[in-house]
């Protein structure tokens, strides 16, 4: 599952994520576009107890989420 | 404790310590480099407020959002982008300020003025706070001011460039500007370590992400104190210097340019919480997203310099001796429309999510 978090502004990221990993996936892929957005989604995927690994793709970050 | 978090925190120290450091070299008492103020100062240097004692093109500012933009080019993290609510966060960008004005102090002064003993800046701290979780209620809900999209290098660009024409006026052609010869707009350290000061916290301050409406809606909406920790760190680095050069001194009464007024001071800094989470950051995070390319944060320091020279223009500002009337019944108005704003996008995006 990929979610589109691009153009959106600090805390909209990681309240999107957060209600995604409420059904705790195993994996899952998040779309920012701004330098505050890729670091707080990369800390709360962290507390969540995810790996996370960041791809650049153009002007956005994807971060991969992953147990 | 994780490498993020000292450096967050060891950030915070730098600044607290650069803050008072400028006060040593000419600022205003407990002031450092105060963001509402120092708007203030800056559009009453060009003329949009003609109160004379609060008039100088504050190089700090200028600092800051270009200290920014050299971090966000180095990293490759500038990314122009805009379109999201730009009128209606202009207009919390104004509200947002006629609070700190009517407290008398940003954020990030109230930490300053906590940092010398300052007691009313802990009633605004904990106004502040009362704002923010009132924001906190509406992001539970959905609040949200749309998406921004992609813009051109030149709309990302614009507001780092005035900067630029700013300075360029404020060295080469001073005579086109007001300067305050007594008050505040009078004191000030040396251009060029202003400059300095404002090129090196924004550069901290683009790194860390530091925000202080950001740490306390973390901890309100994660639990996560990472934010919140260059605050800390800005609070020990200024009490640190305070002390040492024997700035401290704890009390509500006669604590330099503030008032005892505590219900206002409450109220103007719930206006200034709230304002902040509706625009996603404080004045000090404004203006270093500004220089990543947001022009949404362009327009919200746009709304802080509107609201700053009205609340000079029209009475609203505080003073040593209180809260103005003015003052009050526009804290009133302000938290009235920011909710009004909040309850409306909250309930579009709501709508927007039950159709989807």
């Amino acid at each position: 599952m990929r979610i589109d978090a691009i153009g959106r502004s600090c805390p909209e990221p990681v309240l999107m994520l957060r209600q995604a990993l409420k059904d705790k996936p195993e994996t899952m892929e998040i779309a920012v576009d701004n330098a505050a957005a890729k670091g707080n989604c990369t800390r709360f995927a962290a507390h969540a107890g995810y790996q996370v690994t960041v791809q650049e793709e153009g002007p956005v970050w994807v971060l991969q989420l992953s147990k | 404790m994780k490498k993020e978090k000292w450096f967050l925190l060891g950030g915070g120290i730098v600044i607290g310590l650069i803050a008072v450091a400028l006060t040593l070299f000419g600022n205003p008492a407990n002031m450092g480099f105060c963001i509402a103020c120092f708007i203030r100062d800056s559009a009453g240097a060009l003329g949009l407020h003609s109160s004379s004692n609060v008039q100088y093109l504050r190089p700090e500012i200028i600092g800051l959002v270009l200290g920014s933009l050299i971090m966000a080019l180095c990293f490759k993290e500038f990314r122009p982008r805009g379109g999201s609510s730009p009128f209606i966060r202009l207009v919390i960008g104004f509200f947002t300020v006629v609070g700190a004005l009517v407290f008398l102090g940003c954020p990030f002064r109230m930490i300053i003025r906590l940092a010398a003993g300052d007691l009313n800046a802990l009633v605004g701290l904990a106004g502040f706070v009362a704002g923010i979780g009132v924001g906190v209620l509406f992001l539970n809900r959905g609040f949200s001011l749309g998406p921004s999209q992609r813009q051109s290098t030149l709309e990302g660009a614009a507001f780092p460039g005035i900067q630029v024409a700013l300075l360029v006026i404020l060295v080469a052609f001073p005579s086109l500007l007001a300067f305050s010869e007594e008050g505040p707009g009078s004191m000030h350290a040396p251009i060029l370590l202003s400059l300095l000061a404002g090129l090196i916290v924004g550069a901290i301050a683009q790194r860390t992400r530091l925000c202080m409406a950001g740490g306390i809606r973390d901890m309100m909406l994660f639990g996560d104190n990472t934010l919140l920790l260059g605050y800390i760190g800005v609070f020990l680095g200024a009490l640190l210097l305070n002390i040492v050069t024997g700035r401290f001194s704890l009390g509500f009464a006669d604590q330099p340019i503030a008032h005892t007024d505590h219900l206002w001071n409450f109220l103007g800094m719930m206006l200034t919480g709230l304002g902040a989470v509706l625009a996603g950051g404080c004045p000090l995070r404004q203006l270093i997203l500004s220089g990543e390319g947001s022009s949404d944060a362009a327009m919200t320091v746009i709304g802080f310099a509107l609201g700053a020279a009205f609340a000079h223009n029209f009475g609203l500002a505080s003073s040593a001796s209180g809260s103005t009337l003015n003052g009050r019944i526009a804290v009133i108005i302000g938290l009235i429309v920011l909710l009004a704003i909040a309850w409306f996008y909250t309930r579009q995006a709501r709508k927007k999510e039950d159709a989807a």
